[in-house]
């Protein structure tokens, strides 16, 4: 209760020095408007149509991109991990693959799929792969072998042992694999829009108001937005994984 | 000898595939997508087919790379000192965090590619609006891990400190530093791919020199066989920063027995 009270004073006390100081001399006039005249543009977008449906646009291309990782990546781990030799075979190709960034791929993006939602889509798929792979990956390293003994004591069948014991046992990792990758689809959706100039998006938004007569408040309530949607995915991914994940002593690091 | 030959059925399998994407390359024909053969032919004569006094290297490569890779690993000096330096700070301070914490989650929310037109309308065009992009984008993994890290000091550390009247110096560098070290290196290993990522994010926008810029310039020109060659040159320098920040990290934590853990990171290429 204090922290959250402490935690508003901050935003408050913060929102007021910014006030005061986009009033004041310090900064060219109009380059950074005050958080009272950003309020203002913000809900006069929400209640425009057109700026919504920009935010949906964005919205729904980050979950079928993150849909479409998870659906990739979790079995993919699941036999990286669990087949020593395919794991060994695929290791160089993969850590070669990893490492490219999908940002430097926009421009063939654009080439391959045009303004329309495949690019962002297709790119934000390939950057969210990876930290689930990779933490599917080593919480298969990381399982209790002996309750791999135990459950093959009872006899109990490798593809039920895979799905009763192996993903249980991972699924906190995989899910911390997740929130990693839902941070940086929204990154790869936005800046695609942004960089590819699509035809609907909060990137495209935001490019829009900069380019043409350089609307900084409308930049700044896209921003704002932005950073919403950001903030609610990971709040909203960190309770799913405080309630039905709780089991995972360890959920691996803070990104 | 397992190791030897796991390794080597790696780089099988590495081959078979480039083969094979090299024989349906030219079976396809496409425009967009050039042999590999031809990738790395135009990347020859686009980096390494310079004078012997500069070691092979053409202008190319120092107007660029160089330049690119400076702006990457300054911006990412400057995150790791701010990130670090506040990271402890917050860390140590339960009620400086209760004040600026969500005011953080907020922030980091943020995609950093939507304040490129705030920092290019702030600060000039080139190296001073890309730093200002790549340290806003890779702070918050630093911040947060060295946070953490700094709580993380146990108790017993803390009274012995306290026992010894340890000077503020010794117990921050002596003692919450290296407790931290291990996020701390989690924070900057993630940051580091980040920055290179928000490198290209930059020069793609607004630059006139670097990788990203030479990227989309041939994009333009539609000189496919060059934008592919930087494509992986990116891969390739995201590989090698990589491999150095590991070896860095096992060197400095070599001390460190549960260093394994923090390691397990999920580094990646956004």
């Amino acid at each position: 209760m204090r922290a959250a009270f402490r935690g508003l004073v901050g935003v408050a006390v913060l929102l007021l020095l910014w006030e005061l100081l986009s009033n004041s001399d310090l900064v060219p006039p109009g380059y950074i408007p005050p958080p009272t005249v950003i309020g203002a543009t913000l809900v006069r977008l929400l209640l425009d149509g057109v700026f919504v449906y920009d935010v949906i646009a964005s919205v729904l291309a980050w979950a079928i991109a993150l849909g479409v990782a998870i659906a990739v990546a979790v079995p993919l781990g699941l036999v990286l991990g669990s087949v020593p030799a395919v794991r060994r075979a695929t290791r160089t190709v993969v850590e070669l693959m990893r490492p490219i960034p999908s940002v430097a791929m926009i421009p063939l993006a654009i080439l391959l799929f045009g303004g329309g939602p495949e690019a962002k889509i297709v790119l934000a798929v390939y950057a969210s792969v990876w930290p689930i792979l990779f933490n599917t990956i080593y919480a298969l390293d990381e399982l209790d072998e002996q309750l791999v003994d135990t459950a093959r004591a009872f006899g109990t069948s490798k593809p039920r042992i895979m799905a009763t014991v192996a993903l249980p046992s991972a699924a906190p990792f995989v899910m911390t694999g997740i929130r990693t990758a839902a941070a940086i689809a929204l990154i790869v959706v936005v800046s695609t829009e942004l960089l590819a100039g699509a035809t609907l998006g909060l990137g495209q938004f935001i490019l829009t108001a900069s380019s043409g007569g350089g609307r900084m408040d409308l930049v700044f309530a896209g921003t704002v937005v932005a950073g919403l949607i950001g903030y609610l995915v990971n709040a909203g991914l960190e309770w799913v994984q405080r309630r039905f994940f709780a089991w995972g002593a360890r959920t691996g690091e803070t990104v | 000898m397992r190791r030897l030959r796991s390794a080597a059925s790696g780089w099988i399998v590495l081959l078979v595939l480039v083969v094979l994407w090299e024989t349906a390359t030219r079976i396809a024909g496409s425009l967009y997508f050039p042999p590999p053969s031809q990738i790395a032919e135009t990347a020859r004569q686009m980096w390494f087919s310079g004078p012997v006094s500069s070691l092979f290297l053409t202008d190319v490569v120092f107007e660029d790379l160089f330049a690119s890779v400076a702006r990457m690993l300054g911006g990412w000096a400057i995150a790791g000192v701010l990130g670090v330096a506040l990271g402890v700070l917050l860390g140590r301070s339960a009620t400086a965090m209760d004040y600026c914490g969500p005011i953080i989650s907020f922030l980091r929310a943020i995609p950093p590619p939507t304040l490129v037109p705030v920092f290019l309308a702030l600060f000039t065009l080139g190296t001073p609006m890309q730093l200002a992009t790549i340290v806003f984008g890779t702070i918050w993994p630093i911040l947060l891990n060295s946070v953490d890290g700094a709580r993380s000091v146990d108790e017993t550390k803390t009274e012995t400190a306290r026992a010894f009247r340890v000077s503020t110096v010794d117990w921050i560098f002596g003692v919450v530093l290296p407790a931290a070290s291990p996020k701390i290196f989690a924070g900057l290993r993630i940051s580091l791919s980040l920055s290179l990522v928000l490198m290209v994010i930059s020069e793609l926008v607004g630059s006139t020199e670097g990788i990203g810029y030479r990227l989309l310039y041939s994009q333009r020109q539609y000189d496919f066989p060059a934008m592919w060659a930087s494509i992986v040159l990116l891969g390739v320098l995201g590989f090698l920063f990589n491999t150095g920040l590991s070896a860095i990290e096992r060197r400095v934590l070599a001390w460190q027995p549960a260093h394994r853990q923090a390691a397990l990171a999920a580094g990646t290429g956004a």
